[in-house]
């Protein structure tokens, strides 16, 4: 893990280098674009306005915004305490699927005001199951975390195609399109004329707060580091390093599982569980909390950024005819230059010593 | 092949390896390299085999110059090694790894390479199974799988690295009768070692090493006394003792067992000690005789496989490390920045982490203010927010020593003072010396005979896994000791 994080960064000379970084992005995007046959200062000019254009369109860039940020959060605990949670995407899946059965069982009987946040708590919950697992893998059954959120990944979305094909089928047809959207009175309350529900934003901006607070200002949070760092060394110390790993696990999933109600019950969501809910928002949010450098502030920005070019590239397919994956792939080369930047530096820093 | 190096100087970071190393090596010699841990020897022969590059220095093969920078280079031009432990491919049939560093053409004949491994091997009477995996053979056999592999790929020059240190007797004589073999048909033998018994036995020159320099360079037969002293030097007397008076037993251990915790690593067994407070306990032997497990097993970091651990009379064999330090028990490893302070952080973090004021929240202004003070109590030549690792040795080792808690009842230390000056160790000594006042009782390993011997009230040596004997430090003498060190007079 070493080898990528870097400390924060310092001075003139390491902003310098960030912008490099995002030179170099800016450089090699105009070119693929150029490759793909189109004007890249055309291209970057349909990125804006697809994602600022209109109200609507902002409205969608936030609520792709508040999954990434929320999954930022968890992953910045766990990121913290030295563990690559990759599950984190199914942690998102088994938080949309606990909010949904919660739903479905509890929608009609109780009032909404009290349905949406016991699925809120069933997001949470399972979520937070789901990365405790991979916990248990990884202390229990010698799994490194990685392969086991992968496995635990790909058993999460599995899931959801069979409970949506199967048990949780809308009446008459199974489809992958997903179950019975919830009727809207399930629906997360939005702002008049602006699609986005004021709960979404303050839950996703609360969270990264809390998370940089306990992390900055907490004994757990400086345990967690220091078992990110050292993990032999703070056990010697007496800090119970089984512990702590499992609860940075649980809450990463459970800050993942909320992601997951909110893709659920969003105002702009598709108000249904559908097969691959968690829509890659996951593994942006690792990306995001890389770049970031694990700080807690940046990557509220960073996924606010992330999140335009997702939406804004969805215009280079409907207006230019191009592949709206090209929006993939420069959120893709942003995050490889910025890193080799870093990696650089790094190497010369470890030169100059 | 005659081997020749002039003038070698390695450093790493403030510690000189190698400080002006020359030496000699007729072909068909066994020449021993003897001394003590950390004395330099692996250095040299890591530079000379071309795992690293001296800093300075000339390496001279039949009078030529070369430079030897890859140990695939050193094995072109002749020279391999066998390292303490085998660089082998444990995972891979014994054929396979027997041919993997063969260089040239992309094809390889099995069925030759096959009939050389099993006519080399046959004559030095090693059983070798090409078709059996490395990792079901033992130490030994690996060790003479790389011995065949080395000659197979040309070396005339051959390194062995401690070979004796995790091997059975049987499997030891079988390798000297065949270092004697080699050397009498003109290879090089360079035999690396801290057992003077081997040495002795074996070689026909040895030079000896101490500190990074050439403290020796004789032929054998040489009286035993005089290696010890080139081991060791000679003896410095530093701070006074202070005769403690002992108080009631604290740790007891009852016949304990540890098995390793590698395959083919050594265990300790029927490892019986009572340990009084305020008692100081000097653990003496070639590292990995058994001190570590000791300790570990003493701090609750291993569970012994048979016997009892008590403290205090209270019997703690299999609880958790945590009850440990609960009891007061708190053990120093040898790696400061490995395993015990973490690396990334600063001294007030570190402050924080080991003293917890509230339940929740951590107070920084607090935190800094009790770094502060540590930093002036021990003598810490940093600031609150100097990260550790900025720290040299002696300072991280004093920041180790402030972080323990006040109140201890057993300090566990590997190495207390490895690296260290002169100043730097008696200050450290001074506050360990302290806190036995309180009633603490102190246990620590060392190479250092002086160490053990100013230091210890009683001096256990380990050879092999077992305590061979126990000292009283105050009549012990280093020559005594060296010996019982390089297990002279243990069956």
């Amino acid at each position: 893990m070493h080898s990528v994080l870097t400390r924060p960064g310092t001075g003139l000379a390491d902003l310098l280098l960030r912008l490099a970084g995002i030179l170099v992005a800016l450089i090699l995007s105009a070119l693929i674009l150029l490759i793909a046959g189109t004007s890249p200062l055309d291209a970057f000019n349909l990125l804006f306005t697809g994602a600022f254009g209109s109200s609507t369109k902002l409205a969608y860039v936030i609520t792709a915004w508040v999954p990434v940020l929320l999954c930022c959060a968890g992953l910045l605990i766990t990121f913290s305490a030295g563990l690559w949670n990759i599950g984190v995407e199914g942690q998102i899946i088994m938080g949309a699927v606990f909010a949904t059965w919660l739903m479905r069982v509890l929608g009609d009987p109780l009032p909404a005001g009290i349905v949406l946040p016991l699925a809120a708590l069933a997001g949470l919950a399972g979520g937070g199951v789901w990365g405790v697992l991979t916990g248990m893998l990884k202390l229990y059954g010698n799994v490194n975390e990685i392969f086991g959120g992968l496995g635990l990944n790909f058993i999460a979305s599995s899931l959801t195609v069979y409970l949506v094909l199967g048990p949780w089928k809308r009446p008459g047809i199974g489809s992958t399109s997903g179950t019975q959207p919830f009727p809207p009175a399930l629906w997360l309350p939005s702002f008049e004329g602006f699609n986005v529900s004021p709960v979404e934003i303050l839950l996703g901006l609360t969270a990264v707060a809390l998370i940089a607070v306990m992390l900055r200002g907490t004994y757990f949070g400086l345990r967690l580091k220091a078992i990110g760092k050292n993990m032999r060394a703070a056990f010697l110390m007496g800090i119970p390093t089984s512990q702590h790993l499992l609860a940075a696990f649980a809450l990463c999933g459970a800050f993942a599982g909320l992601a997951g109600w909110v893709l659920v019950v969003g105002a702009s969501s598709r108000h249904n569980l559908f097969p691959l809910i968690s829509s890659g928002y996951g593994f942006l949010a690792i990306l995001v909390v890389l770049l970031a450098n694990l700080s807690a502030i940046w990557s509220v920005p960073i996924s606010f950024f992330f999140a335009a070019i997702g939406i804004g590239s969805l215009q280079l397919a409907l207006q230019r005819q191009l592949d709206s994956s090209l929006g993939g792939v420069i959120q893709g080369l942003l995050v490889l230059s910025i890193l080799v930047t870093q990696g650089i530096r790094n190497r010369l820093l470890k030169r100059g010593d | 092949m005659k081997v020749e190096l002039r003038d070698i100087h390695k450093r790493f970071g403030s510690v000189q390896a190698n400080d002006g190393v020359s030496l000699c090596i007729e072909p068909g010699t066994i020449y021993g390299l003897l001394g003590e841990n950390g004395a330099g020897k692996s250095t040299l022969m890591k530079i000379l085999s071309g795992f690293i590059s001296a800093d300075s220095g000339e390496i001279l093969l039949d009078g030529k110059q070369v430079r030897i920078s890859s140990p695939a280079e050193a094995i072109k031009l002749g020279v391999g090694m066998l390292h303490q432990d085998p660089l082998d491919f444990p995972p891979l049939r014994v054929l396979d790894d027997f041919v993997l560093g063969s260089p040239g053409s992309w094809l390889l004949s099995r069925r030759r390479a096959r009939r050389e491994l099993q006519e080399l091997a046959s004559q030095f009477h090693f059983n070798l199974d090409p078709e059996a995996t490395v990792s079901s053979l033992s130490i030994g056999e690996r060790q003479q799988l790389e011995i065949v592999r080395l000659l197979w790929l040309g070396a005339k020059v051959l390194i062995l690295d401690e070979p004796t240190t995790a091997i059975s007797a049987q499997q030891r004589a079988k390798l000297f009768a065949a270092l004697r073999k080699l050397a009498k048909q003109g290879q090089t033998i360079i035999f690396v070692s801290h057992k003077l018994e081997e040495v002795e036995q074996i070689c026909s020159e040895v030079l000896v090493l101490a500190r990074g320099r050439v403290t020796g360079q004789v032929a054998m037969p040489f009286p035993t006394e005089g290696l010890v002293r080139m081991m060791f030097g000679q003896p410095v007397m530093l701070g006074k003792r202070l005769d403690v008076p002992l108080g009631r037993p604290l740790l007891e251990l009852e016949d304990v067992g540890v098995s390793p915790p590698q395959a083919g690593r050594l265990a300790v067994k029927n490892l019986s000690l009572a340990v009084r407070e305020g008692e100081v306990i000097g653990l003496a032997g070639l590292e990995g005789s058994g001190q570590r497990l000791l300790l570990e097993v003493s701090a609750g970091l291993i569970r012994p496989t048979m016997g009892k651990v008590l403290l205090g009379g209270r019997d703690m064999t299999g609880r958790p490390y945590r009850e440990f330090l609960e009891a007061g028990v708190a053990h120093l490893p040898a790696g400061r920045l490995e395993e015990g302070l973490i690396a990334g952080m600063t001294l007030t973090e570190h402050v924080a982490l080991v003293e917890r004021r509230q339940p929740f929240l951590v107070n920084w202004e607090v935190a800094a203010q009790a770094a502060v003070s540590r930093i002036q109590e021990f003598n810490i030549k940093g600031r609150p927010t100097t990260r550790v690792e900025e720290l040299s040795g002696g300072n991280q080792q004093r920041a180790l020593l402030g972080l323990l808690p006040p109140q201890l009842k057993l300090l566990l230390m590997e190495h207390p003072t490895r690296g260290l000056d002169i100043e730097s160790s008696e200050y450290i000594w001074g506050l360990l010396l302290n806190r036995t006042l309180l009633g603490t009782a102190i246990i620590f390993s060392s190479s250092d005979l002086d160490e053990l011997l100013d230091r210890s009230d009683r001096i256990l040596v380990f050879f092999n896994g077992s305590l061979v004997s126990a000292l009283d430090a105050r009549q012990a003498t280093v020559e005594q000791l060296g010996e019982l060190i390089g297990g002279k007079g243990v069956a």
